[in-house]
């Protein structure tokens, strides 16, 4: 295996803007690297061989021309609930399974225009409802770092390429963690944008008022660079941010002098056991090192976090799988009349987790019930995100773990409301609509686990602070380089 | 007319009581197996007693949050603009008929 499909996103576009090595090169080493390793890790829904090619081919002519692309050559991982067209999109769902997009979306555009080569479309828990990918109806998708474990999710396939060495950028999307604990649980950096920030033009719906698009990556300059390409109004997206865009790759600093750190009272780590409570005093203490300021904030309303999720995602979740009805796209079985063919369709296409949430949400969202369960959802929602307003009046970042454990087993969780309590930690800052990343923080190796697996330290900043942010898991991730001190299973097998 | 299986209240108040799984799954447009009737019924009613813990919360004087960041509702200009193409939309339809997409008869003879 060349060394070359280990670079960083940043290397890449650096060596082929420089002529070091062409995209069509990297591309080549890349789709045989992916073809190699997919066996063990089943990232990808459907690998993109000849799309790849063509779009490396013409990366090469544009910079053969003299343009400079911000991401020229970069292996990209599409979750496969967004849009490019010509490909199947499918949601991880049979209800969907042989659906081709007619169109691209926005975030994928944008990175493809910044010179982004489109590898994989990565599989997700089924309509991105879930937090171990396990929930994908199309496949198996397995941790790199040890292949009895779940890579997380919903954005497990994308978390996986990424830590695989099979995509530099791996595309999530976040409704209540699903960039973030995938990233914890693969050594990677996970970053949910302040919601509105990246057009959601076509990324299929589960819960709008949540839904945010980010990218995956193994360093956190890589995330800056994707999110600096990806972010930005979008007229196509009527929920975007209209206001300036800052970026935020030319601005990471390498120290955190005048930064107070937020830690949560309501969150303390002990619960977790002594390794665990150990490695985030570490963390925190090494944010400390760097010059921030630790102070103790609260979040009193924080616990009620998951009671008001699993009432307001759910509810829109079945507000925005109405449409998946077997009239105009995906499956659709027969039936005598067109109510018993919606039923028969959703029954036969949805998998369970997709049930439950329909299930939950419309009884959430019926007569006599709406006011008890989603009204008062809401209005917990508004408590939750007034806490983070008033914490951050005396702190400028909130650390926090990104999950409670490493990657656990397959089948670990067949308790549904086990498998929710792994966002504990993400889904308040989700509430809230505030940027929040992911990026490792050093290792464990859990009871009867074969090896040491990461952990992910999560950092929180104000509405549209994504700058300070990614600054601040720049210095911690260059003093602490957690990333580096295990390698994947799976490119240990392949370099020997 | 689907009858109302639910005591319904003056004043809602969030409850543990047994979901009507099958009015729910009809509201839905959802069939389920008489097993997942069961199943879904069990695990719904787990996960509302965990829900059930924000009548804790005072709300009273709280208004509702629909949208965190901004919410404005926003309109494009009224000029004609390239769309998909319907020949490419249609393709995907499970059944057409000419420009149309084809559903079962939905009102009786």
């Amino acid at each position: 295996m060349s060394d070359s499909i280990e670079r960083n996103a940043a290397e890449i576009a650096r060596g082929v803007n420089s002529g070091a090595f062409s995209a069509a090169e990297l591309t080549r080493s890349m789709l045989a690297h992916i073809d190699r390793t997919e066996p063990q890790v089943g990232a990808y829904l459907s690998v993109l061989h000849e799309r790849a090619a063509a779009t490396a081919a013409r990366v090469d002519e544009r910079i053969k021309q003299g343009e400079r692309l911000p991401l020229a050559g970069v292996p990209l991982a599409v979750k496969d609930n967004m849009c490019l067209e010509g490909t199947r999109t499918t949601c991880g769902s049979k209800i969907l399974e042989h659906w081709t997009s007619p169109y691209t979306a926005t975030a994928v555009q944008r990175l493809l225009d910044a010179g982004c080569i489109p590898v994989g479309k990565a599989n997700m828990d089924e309509f991105a409802m879930g937090s171990s990918c396990e929930n994908s109806a199309l496949g198996v998708t397995r941790n790199p770092y040890d292949l009895e474990r779940v890579p997380g999710g919903s954005s497990g396939g994308s978390a996986s390429a990424v830590a695989a060495f099979e995509a530099a950028i791996g595309m999530g999307s976040d409704t209540g963690g699903s960039i973030r604990e995938p990233a914890a649980f693969c050594n990677l950096v996970g970053f949910k944008p302040t919601y509105g920030r990246v057009s959601r033009y076509g990324l299929i719906a589960f819960a709008s008022s949540l839904d945010q698009i980010g990218p995956l990556t193994r360093t956190v300059e890589d995330a800056a660079l994707a999110y600096d390409a990806m972010g930005g109004h979008d007229p196509m997206d009527a929920t975007s941010i209209d206001r300036p865009f800052e970026t935020t790759a030319d601005g990471l600093r390498t120290d955190l002098r005048g930064v107070r750190v937020g830690i949560v009272r309501e969150f303390a780590t002990k619960e977790l056991g002594p390794e665990i409570d150990a490695l985030y005093a570490k963390a925190y203490r090494d944010l400390e090192a760097l010059g921030a300021e630790l102070v103790e904030v609260a979040l009193p309303t924080a616990e009620y976090g998951l009671a008001t999720y699993y009432l307001i995602a759910p509810a829109e979740c079945s507000s925005n799988l109405a449409r998946f009805d077997g009239v105009r796209y995906g499956l659709r079985v027969e039936g005598a009349n067109v109510h018993e063919m919606y039923e028969r369709t959703r029954a036969a296409g949805f998998g369970p987790e997709v049930k439950r949430r329909i299930l939950i949400g419309t009884y959430a969202l019926s007569s006599g019930y709406y006011d008890a369960y989603y009204v008062r959802a809401q209005k917990a929602r508004t408590l939750i995100a007034q806490d983070f307003a008033k914490a951050f009046a005396s702190c400028d970042l909130i650390a926090a773990p990104a999950a409670s454990s490493p990657a656990f087993t397959f089948n670990a969780k067949s308790d549904p409301y086990s498998m929710y309590l792994m966002d504990y930690y993400t889904i308040p800052m989700s509430l809230a609509g505030l940027p929040a990343l992911s990026v490792p923080c050093g290792w464990v190796t859990p009871p009867g686990g074969a090896s040491p697996m990461p952990m992910g330290l999560q950092l929180t900043a104000p509405l549209f602070a994504e700058r300070a942010l990614l600054s601040a898991a720049h210095a911690y991730e260059r003093a602490t380089g957690h990333a580096a001190a295990q390698r994947p299973v799976i490119a240990m097998e392949a370099t020997q | 007319m689907i009858p109302l299986p639910f005591n319904h209240r003056s004043t809602p108040i969030l409850s543990s009581e047994k979901i009507d799984i099958r009015y729910v799954a009809t509201l839905a447009r959802l069939a389920l197996t008489d097993d997942e009737v069961a199943r879904f019924g069990a695990q719904l009613g787990d996960l509302l007693e965990h829900v059930d813990a924000l009548a804790k919360l005072d709300v009273s004087a709280v208004a509702a949050t629909a949208q965190v960041v901004e919410s404005r509702n926003v309109e494009r200009d009224d000029i004609l603009a390239p769309s998909l193409d319907r020949e490419v939309v249609l393709a995907q339809a499970p059944a057409r008929q000419g420009a149309f997409f084809r559903v079962p008869r939905i009102i009786a003879e």
